[in-house]
């Protein structure tokens, strides 16, 4: 497929992997943050590959992971209102609620959508004016953009039964966290390619100097990821630490100006809950009171629930790089992509459940009592 | 100036939630929740001998001759599609499941549930396809039966059919039939249907040129059997995909099983809007596709006779049966390092990004 095998060559990913090998000299942990490039590490098996020197972590990328409990609640109590039709991507639908999650709301008789768009959200709002549609906003600062579209179109079209339940996350100070964090093993940084093609590298500038951590901007495909850590790894040996941007292709270094507009437009910073992290301060995006007509929480009344996430797993540590999935004793026997214990098991993109789908085979404590992995 | 991260080393995680208490969707995916309602409903209530052995048809012998037995409902939307439509694939999904059990398929029921105020055009196409389809399975549609519910009630049309057909007497296939050492062979590209109705649905618009591949599969099953080599089991890889046959096969059989990425074939168009729509062509519906799994030293022997046949023609062998990492289907990738393809839990879900 054009445009795609070209970033999935073989041949080039191990001239890479040699280099890499050839240049490491001491034990280096590099940290991706975005879901999707951790889905890409884990199923193109990159620790199989690279010098057991390189220890790759996995960020609390995954915007559907780290929305926080109560959010999902309120989703699940909109969703099951007779008079609205929520409306969501796909993969919030299984994730867990303090009770239930909205395929349960769906198979008790709520209207629960799936769409790939909020464009798509608004199209139903037009086509069903005695019915209040709510779309699920949530995600980092790349579906932002999108979603402040969708606010501004209801607005200009005049579509008074059109809402949103904001959810968003921002990346820089989730990093900052992570860096302040005295458990902090992370010592150089895979930047979000999708999230930097919308809001540029300019803000990660800072980030390296103030934390003197090298910051590779990275693309989703094998041979983007692999020549980011070949960068990190440069940078690392060598004592360095700027920002470096390999997905040039797509990434500029303010990024794109009028889907920033947009956003400023729509949405203003707020504090925000990451559910297996905790509250970081100033993390998130919620609408202004500008646009508070299109504003679910505020229209609909809901109140914070309070509701407080058991002290279960260790997904705190995972999603700051301090374990691995595989370390977790919950891993593949009590938690698993059906019955998720904690947030990085509960979306395909989540690290646990990466591990869970294609690397479980190597972790022999999870596998049934009848299953041995032998070296034949 | 940060403010100071409120991480304690406290571990904070969301509790499981309760045991499921409604059907869900998912429950109908062909995955790991289909199997548990079969597993924790339908086997304690029904299960005997013949049932127990979970196949996708019964298999069992009545004064000395062997019969194959299935039933299957179909409930797509839409109900016509590039490739086929509700009727065809009424005949052709039953047609297969008795193929798979290596039977000559024989009888047909069909059973409709119509919709108040179906235009009985709609149903003079489906019925037409019908007949075609299953006169050119070689079937005869012997008994039926109809049912109306009111509108709102039904999408349109719903039809269930079962199958008769014969076995010989000699063979036994099943489930957990597979050895280590056994080859795996797919017949041709993954995903057609699955994509093609995708593209169809409300919500997900985009052009595609993908058709289904729904087609009969007995003839290419005759191809294989003639070969006289040793079979151990054939399914067709319809909801769930590749990954949910191989996985049940390896649970049932107590084995592994390695399978090649390289080596399975998937369709350009079909990568690309899997890609688009992230989702993995091992997992998406085929209804014209089979797998068999073969004794080594026959492979070569049954590709060939495959590949002979219209609806094998990209015949493969895909993989091994291994004897480690028992009830676990594992693909070595491209790179040469190894992922596991697991089974999915509910319906694959299109990620956000």
């Amino acid at each position: 497929m054009k445009y795609i095998d070209e970033f999935r060559d073989p041949k080039i990913a191990h001239r890479l992997v040699d280099e890499i090998t050839r240049l490491v000299t001491r034990d280096w942990t590099v940290m991706e943050i975005c879901g999707g490039q951790t889905h890409t590490l884990v199923r193109y098996g990159f620790e199989e590959m690279l010098p057991a020197q390189v220890h790759l972590v996995h960020g609390p990328g995954c915007p559907v992971c780290v929305t926080p409990l109560e959010v999902v609640d309120k989703a699940i109590d909109l969703a099951a209102r007779p008079d609205v039709i929520f409306v969501s991507y796909g993969d919030m639908l299984r994730v867990p609620g303090s009770k239930k999650d909205l395929f349960h709301v769906k198979a008790e008789g709520g209207d629960v959508r799936i769409v790939y768009s909020p464009m798509e959200a608004l199209k139903i709002a037009r086509s069903n004016p005695e019915k209040k549609v709510i779309f699920f906003g949530i995600g980092f600062e790349t579906t932002a953009p999108p979603h402040a579209m969708a606010v501004l179109s209801a607005h200009l079209q005049g579509v008074s039964n059109f809402y949103m339940l904001a959810s968003h996350v921002l990346v820089p100070p989730a990093i900052r966290t992570l860096l302040e964090s005295p458990h902090n093993r992370v010592q150089a940084f895979i930047a979000p390619g999708h999230v930097c093609t919308v809001v540029g590298f300019d803000q990660y500038e800072s980030l390296a100097h103030d934390y003197r951590v090298p910051i590779v901007v990275a693309g989703f495909e094998p041979l983007d990821l692999l020549e980011a850590i070949h960068m990190l790894v440069t940078q690392l040996e060598a004592g360095k630490y700027e920002v470096q941007n390999q997905y040039a292709r797509s990434v500029t270094r303010y990024g794109n100006l009028s889907a920033q507009r947009a956003v400023e437009e729509v949405f203003e910073v707020c504090d925000r809950k990451w559910r297996g992290i905790g509250s970081i301060p100033m993390s998130g995006m919620r609408i202004n009171t500008k646009y508070s007509a299109y504003d679910a929480e505020r229209v609909f009344g809901l109140q914070d629930s309070g509701v407080e996430e058991p002290k279960e797993c260790i997904a705190a540590q995972v999603l700051m790089g301090l374990k691995k999935p595989l370390d977790c004793p919950e891993f593949g026997t009590r938690c698993k992509p059906e019955s998720p214990l904690g947030a990085p098991m509960v979306s395909p993109e989540g690290a646990c459940s990466a591990y869970y789908q294609y690397k479980r085979h190597l972790a022999p404590a999870a596998l049934p009592a009848d299953t041995h992995v032998g070296t034949d | 100036m940060p403010a100071k991260p409120e991480f304690d080393g406290v571990l904070a995680c969301p509790a499981p939630l309760p045991a499921v208490e409604r059907v869900l969707l998912g429950h109908g995916s062909g995955g790991k929740l289909s199997a548990q309602l079969v597993e924790r409903v339908f086997l304690p209530a029904f299960g005997n001998p013949t049932l127990d052995q979970l196949n996708d048809q019964a298999t069992f012998a009545i004064d000395g001759v062997r019969l194959a037995m299935t039933t299957d409902s179909f409930v797509v939307k839409p109900l016509f599609f590039p490739g086929g439509d509700i009727g065809s694939l009424a005949v052709h999904g039953t047609v297969n499941d008795l193929a798979m059990g290596g039977a000559q398929p024989l009888y047909l029921s069909v059973a409709f549930i119509l919709e108040e105020g179906l235009p009985l055009e709609i149903l003079q196409r489906v019925v037409d396809s019908l007949h075609h389809a299953a006169k050119a399975a070689g079937v005869q549609i012997v008994t039926g039966d109809t049912k109306v519910v009111e509108q709102g009630k039904g999408d349109g049309m719903f039809i269930n059919t079962t199958g008769i057909g014969l076995v010989p007497q000699t063979l036994a296939l099943g489930a957990d039939q597979a050895r280590p050492g056994d080859k795996i062979i797919l017949s041709g590209s993954l995903g057609d249907h699955g994509i093609c109705i995708l593209a169809q649905r409300e919500g997900l618009e985009f052009e595609t040129t993908i058709e289904s591949d729904c087609a009969p599969l007995h003839g290419l099953v005759d191809a294989i059997l003639a070969t006289g080599a040793a079979i151990r089991c054939m399914r067709d890889p319809t909801r769930g995909g590749l990954s949910s046959s191989l996985n049940e096969i390896a649970t049932r059989s107590h084995v592994g099983m390695v399978i090649e990425e390289e080596q399975i074939p998937v369709k350009e168009e079909v990568r690309g809007a899997c890609e688009l729509l992230g989702l993995d062509p091992l997992y998406v519906a085929n209804e014209g596709k089979m797998i068999a799994i073969v004794e080594p030293s026959a492979a070569d022997r049954v590709v060939e006779a495959m590949r002979s046949h219209v609806y094998g023609r990209e015949a493969r062998v895909i993989g091994t049966v291994v004897d480690q990492f028992r009830g676990t289907v594992v693909m070595k990738t491209a790179f040469g390092t190894t992922r596991i393809v697991d089974m999915l839990a509910g319906d694959q879900l299109p990620r956000i990004c």
